[in-house]
């Protein structure tokens, strides 16, 4: 195995952490989540020019061919930033949908445009009774002529506001809970039956409760009525990313809080000098590089053909890098101490999208819980 | 980046699983599986095998009898033979003693101990740990004296393990009292039949006898055996230490045991069901799951690191994580092993003595499950405690 960057990749990792360290300071940031948007379309042409709109798309379709590894080193160092642009929904997760659910023709009218920064995604599964039940879908697809009309409500839409373009579960037969009967639709914002009510998450990602009534689906994604195997297909890619995304927010949350124990005086000496929070901050660094460890397995393991295996382990990716994110979060904050509650203060931002982060697409419980009710990682002699 | 074995390993991987079906006694694997340690002649029989494959020593260079594998190969070996689960080579040998020899022994000393180290034909015990030198093993007090061509031996080490069956010791002692307490140190091989060596057994609360006290009483070691310069012992430590925490993440005997306590859980009844079946228990072995994966790619980004910068990069601080993580998930599945045989955990004895369940009263795969629970609260002492672990990331790798 081998775990270091190629050339190509270095080049990709060193052009982003140079926009970044550039144009997203903490300061800058605040500008941008203060911003009516609430995040920049100015960055977002340069996440276009540095290719990262169109990475992991074929190049036949218009994109760069870039694959998990690729996704993982743009996802790292958009936690070391706490990025607030729509590149999550819109390529990981749109971008998901497109690349595994969508025929030739439709992938090459939307990629070019994905990759240029100007069509916008928003993945639209979230319902009031769903919970992290990616079945449990109520908005129905009814069929009219030779095509769809949702309707339903769809809640904590992320990026929804902005969205050009939803990808949304609904209904197509069977009940509330059944795992068939669920097709995936792409529905345009602008469709008539549809309405959006934007607002702000905690961790400073826009969102949306978008409501479907009756508006008319442009495509149809994957299979008719099996489309929840390539919701789960999308979601294990996406949780790939939010693990390394998650892993660069733990990095440099912790390395803030070591840089703070170094210069806080107290009792006359550094914070860092006392031995209990030392012991701590070590802790930290063995729940990193326990994350980071597994950062790299959720890479591996999201390629699994085997959709059951994939689940399997992308189940126990969340589960651990959700048990350290916490960890690292909270006690970034409690090792700060009163400095760390401020909301002048980028600890807490770090800790509020890693609570965040944590819980999307299931959080620790769920998915200790569902990879426990599949017998586990190792089978019984 | 690559993630992924390559064929070869692969390739190598079902080689070392074919040697174990073929050649690893059904008797130890039995011994094994039911949580018992080998016993010396299980260990010794084994090991002649691994040694006439040329196996025994994965660690050591080719020059010396050593496979040549590749640090993946050798963690391949490692983790299937703790799967399988078959004993590993002694460690005492072939990965303390052994490598210091070949680091800093003469050729007299590599010709005349190494042979008999990789075939176990000398059992070697680790003589570094006193009463008043544990966590600060820098701090020990058993004397040497330089008496014409021999050393004087006087003092006390202690948690010697395995002593009872050592033929050889090798010892940290002080030479130079008056230097500073790193630098009045040597390293000095001694024979455990020597006049005035007494071992004392200590006896665990588990009832086990593993470890010992060795008492040192006026003992004449011949100046042929110190390995390196005087009082530059505590080089070799810390190359015997660096060597040690490699080996403690366990991740294959981890695995063998979760699959064990599976087996169990699921022939336990719980409230009239398997005890598998409960929720609560359940999700207490997969959060041991979950965090021995990570720990098996922790190991992995080691091993790649130390294929790729052998001795030039910076220790890497998934190092430190290995011994921290290992022994927690050790530790924590031996617990869940305990608590799934429930009440019939309790019955006492030395868990791995033969025959001990033979009044039946108690299931036998039930039997010293407790005992392996209180035995194995040491992982997180020995080998550098892990609160001494975190002092040393603290300031190596965070510079508080």
């Amino acid at each position: 195995m081998d775990f270091d960057l190629n050339e190509s990749q270095s080049l990709l990792q060193d052009s982003l952490r140079r926009l970044l360290a550039d144009s997203y300071g903490f300061e800058a940031r605040k500008a941008y989540l203060a911003s009516e948007t609430g995040w920049s379309r100015e960055i977002w042409a340069r996440y276009a020019e540095l290719g990262l709109l169109g990475l992991p798309f074929a190049e036949e379709d218009g994109g760069f061919g870039g694959g998990g590894e690729e996704t993982m080193i743009v996802a790292e160092q958009m936690g070391r930033h706490i990025t607030l642009e729509p590149w999550f929904s819109t390529v990981v997760l749109g971008g998901g949908f497109l690349r595994h659910g969508a025929e030739a023709a439709l992938r090459q009218e939307m990629v070019g445009g994905i990759a240029a920064g100007e069509v916008l995604l928003a993945f639209a599964q979230q319902e009031r009774q769903s919970r992290y039940d990616l079945f449990d879908v109520l908005t129905t697809a009814k069929k009219d002529g030779s095509g769809w009309l949702i309707s339903g409500r769809k809640g904590m839409v992320l990026h929804g506001d902005t969205a050009d373009h939803f990808v949304v579960t609904a209904r197509m037969a069977g009940g509330q809970r059944d795992r068939s009967g669920i097709g995936v639709f792409l529905v345009p914002a602008r469709a008539e039956g549809v309405s959006v009510r934007g607002f702000r998450q905690v961790d400073g990602t826009r969102a949306a409760e978008v409501e479907f009534a009756g508006a008319r689906a442009s495509h149809l994604l994957g299979e008719p009525e099996n489309g929840l195997a390539l919701v789960d297909r999308v979601v294990d890619e996406a949780i790939a990313a939010l693990a390394a995304e998650a892993v660069g927010a733990m990095d440099v949350v912790h390395g803030m809080t070591v840089e703070y124990m170094k210069t806080r005086q107290q009792f006359g000496k550094p914070i860092g000098s006392f031995q209990a929070l030392q012991h701590r901050a070590a802790d930290m660094l063995v729940a990193l590089e326990q994350a980071r460890s597994m950062a790299f397995f959720a890479t591996m393991a999201a390629r699994e053909e085997d959709a059951l295996e994939r689940r399997r382990n992308m189940h126990a990716v969340k589960a651990q890098i959700g048990r350290a994110q916490r960890f690292v979060g909270q006690q970034s904050i409690q090792l700060h101490g009163g400095i760390a509650m401020t909301m002048e203060y980028a600890a807490g931002h770090y800790f509020k999208r890693l609570t965040v982060n944590e819980a999307a697409f299931g959080d620790t419980d769920f998915h200790l819980r569902a990879l426990a009710d599949m017998g586990g990682l190792v089978q019984a002699a | 980046m690559e993630l992924r074995f390559t064929d070869a390993e692969r390739a190598f991987r079902e080689e070392v699983r074919a040697f174990l079906a073929a050649e690893c006694p059904e008797a130890t694997r039995r011994h094994m599986i039911a949580g018992k340690s080998p016993t010396k002649q299980m260990v010794v029989e084994w090991q002649r095998k691994l040694n006439a494959k040329g196996w025994a020593t994965p660690e050591w260079p080719v020059e010396h009898g050593g496979p040549g594998w590749t640090p993946a190969q050798k963690y391949i070996f490692r983790e299937e033979l703790q799967m399988w689960p078959a004993p590993q080579p002694l460690a005492f040998n072939v990965n303390m003693c052994g490598p210091v020899i070949i680091e800093f022994g003469t050729e007299a000393q590599k010709k005349r101990f190494l042979p008999r180290m990789a075939n176990l034909d000398d059992w070697w015990c680790q003589g570094f740990s006193e009463p008043g030198a544990g966590s600060d093993l820098a701090g020990l007090k058993c004397r040497a004296v330089r008496e014409g061509d021999h050393y004087v031996v006087n003092g006390q080490k202690t948690w010697t393990t395995l002593a009872q069956h050592a033929d050889w010791i090798f010892l940290l002692v002080r030479t130079d009292p008056n230097a500073k307490k790193q630098e009045g140190i040597s390293f000095l091989l001694v024979d455990m039949r020597s006049p005035g060596i007494t071992v004392r057994p200590i006896i665990t609360i588990e009832g086990g006898h593993e470890v010992n006290e060795v008492f040192f009483d006026d003992v004449r070691v011949p100046v042929e055996n110190l390995v390196g310069e005087e009082n530059k012992g505590w080089d070799c430590a810390k190359f015997l230490l660096g060597n040690e925490r490699f080996g403690q993440a366990r991740v294959g005997a981890s695995r063998e045991r979760i699959r064990r306590l599976k087996t169990i859980a699921r022939e336990t009844l719980d409230g009239g069901r398997p005890l598998i079946e409960d929720p609560e228990f359940r999700r207490q072995i997969t959060e041991m799951e979950v965090e021995l994966k990570a720990l098996e790619m922790t190991v992995m980004r080691v091993i790649a690191n130390e294929t790729k910068r052998a001795g030039t990069g910076k220790p890497d601080p998934a190092t430190s994580v290995l011994k921290i993580k290992g022994t927690e998930i050790q530790q924590g599945v031996a617990e869940l092993l305990m608590k799934a045989a429930g009440p019939y955990a309790w019955v006492d004895g030395d868990p791995d003595a033969e025959g001990s369940n033979e009044w039946d009263v108690a299931p036998d795969w039930a039997f010293g499950l407790a005992g392996v629970y209180f035995n194995w609260r040491k992982q997180s002492i020995y080998g550098g405690s892990n609160e001494i672990q975190r002092n040393i990331m603290a300031k190596a790798f965070l510079g508080l």
